[in-house]
């Protein structure tokens, strides 16, 4: 159990979550398997996987780069499956 | 009012609630609880209960209305019968995990098939593994002061507690009681008084997912809290008693100082089982009477101590475990572990009457037979 979670003693009664919103704290893609490694020569930017993405984890960096965030990315393999570039690889998720 | 009155428990159980005085009511007729929520309609109406009356389609939209009453830090109350009980079931369970101290009367009823609107406890008692305390009353008075009672230790446990009175037997037939007075009452049950009370300015997550480990310890929470439970039983009984001068105990003996044989029962059979067991006396049988009042949690250690000499029980049954044998003589069973021969006779499914020769028939089948076979009336 990380140390992020309370442990049983110290939750709520009938495990109330006291306090609203904090869903966003929570990193929804730490067990994925792999995770997509996009070859910036070959992208040509059109935005599939971005579109594609069920997790909306990829984001645009300041260079206009297509780049998954690996705290919310599933690693699904879709981004990889529907780029028309064939420019999207997924690699194996490296224990931490 | 210091003089007795003339009621049946239906309306019994409508007088407590009005001096509980819960700010939402919300219940679907059916027989035959009707009575009980009719009468709180009157009070609401006639202004004599300050209460929103919620009117809904159905049994689980009540439930569903009553737990986000009471998820609020709002006293609430709704009561059901039979099927309206088993059209609730899911949020009975969801409202127990969900720890909201909710009172629900229930006049006890069979379930069909076939149809039948008559007493047996099959409806309650196929509740029993939802996480709810139940408590069965065996006459008017104690369905008007179970009320109060189920309110006291729910609020304290934070548990939802049924009270189950016997459909017709006890709901219809009128009886003289005492009702409780206004300062007793309130001095009895303080405001409700929650730790969180779900509000728009104050939001949370009522019932969130938990992960396999965690939600097994709140199971376990549950569960140890449930047996806790028993200590604010027997306080909650001590306090009414100096209060109100009628003493009640988890577990009821009769006649069991000399006895061999114990009659084990709940509800309204207890009376007619009581008579019985004199007229059992008198031809010279060594026999008692159990009245179990709570049925969850289970009293075993009360039990235990009320039974220490008993050599052999037989246990009237309003509720089958089909494949298996009487509801009530299994927890006898589970209670006593096994030390001492427990007869499981069926005395009465779907409101078939039972008059005390019934029950001196069933002690003389039963004491005939071996343990094990269940035998029906």
């Amino acid at each position: 159990m990380s140390e992020l979670f309370p442990s049983w003693k110290e939750l709520n009664l009938a495990a109330i979550i006291s306090q609203p919103g904090n869903s966003v704290e929570y990193k929804t893609g730490d067990w994925k398997t792999h995770y997509p490694v996009v070859d910036h020569e070959k992208c040509i930017k059109c935005g599939t996987c971005w579109s594609f993405c069920p997790e909306y984890a990829f984001e645009v960096d300041q260079e206009g780069r297509f780049v998954a965030n690996r705290d919310y990315c599933k690693g699904c393999g879709i981004c990889a499956e529907e780029c028309p570039k064939k420019c999207i690889t997924m690699v194996e998720e490296e224990a931490e | 009012m210091n003089g007795k009155v003339l009621l049946t428990s239906a309306e019994a159980i409508s007088y407590a609630v009005k001096l509980v005085k819960p700010e939402v009511i919300s219940a679907y007729p059916i027989t035959p609880q009707t009575h009980i929520v009719e009468k709180i309609a009157h009070f609401v109406e006639t202004g004599e209960l300050d209460a929103e009356f919620i009117r809904v389609e159905a049994e689980i939209s009540a439930l569903a209305v009553v737990i986000g009453a009471v998820a609020q830090g709002i006293r609430a109350f709704t009561a059901t019968s039979s099927h309206g009980l088993l059209y609730m079931h899911e949020l009975i369970h969801w409202s127990a995990g969900g720890r909201l101290p909710i009172v629900m009367a229930v006049a006890n009823r069979a379930v069909g098939a076939p149809w039948n609107l008559w007493c047996d406890h099959q409806d309650m008692m196929s509740q029993r593994d939802t996480g709810w305390m139940q408590i069965f009353a065996s006459n008017a008075q104690e369905a008007h002061d179970f009320i109060f009672l189920a309110y006291k230790v729910a609020e304290k446990v934070f548990i939802p507690c049924m009270v189950g009175i016997d459909g017709f037997i006890l709901s219809h037939t009128a009886e003289p009681l005492y009702l409780v007075d206004s300062g007793v009452a309130e001095a009895f049950l303080p405001p409700l008084d929650f730790p969180l009370r779900l509000s728009n300015q104050n939001p949370f997550t009522l019932w969130p997912i938990l992960e396999p480990p965690l939600y097994h310890r709140q199971r376990q929470d549950l569960f140890t809290d449930m047996e806790k439970s028993l200590k604010e039983w027997e306080k909650a009984f001590e306090h009414w008693e100096e209060l109100t001068g009628r003493r009640y105990l988890p577990v009821e003996g009769y006649m069991l100082e000399d006895a061999h044989t114990a009659l084990v029962c709940t509800g309204a059979l207890s009376e007619t089982a009581k008579v019985a067991v004199k007229q059992l006396r008198k031809k010279g049988e060594k026999v008692g009477l159990i009245t179990l009042k709570l049925f969850r949690p289970m009293p075993k250690e009360h039990l235990l101590e009320t039974a220490i000499h008993i050599e052999r029980f037989i246990v009237l049954d309003r509720a089958t475990s089909f494949g298996a044998e009487g509801i009530l003589a299994q927890e006898l069973r589970s209670a006593i572990s096994g030390s001492r021969p427990v007869h499981s006779y069926i005395v009465s499914m779907g409101g078939k009457e039972v008059f005390p020769e019934n029950i001196q028939e069933a002690y003389f089948k039963c004491i005939k037979y071996p343990e094990g076979a269940t035998l029906w009336s």
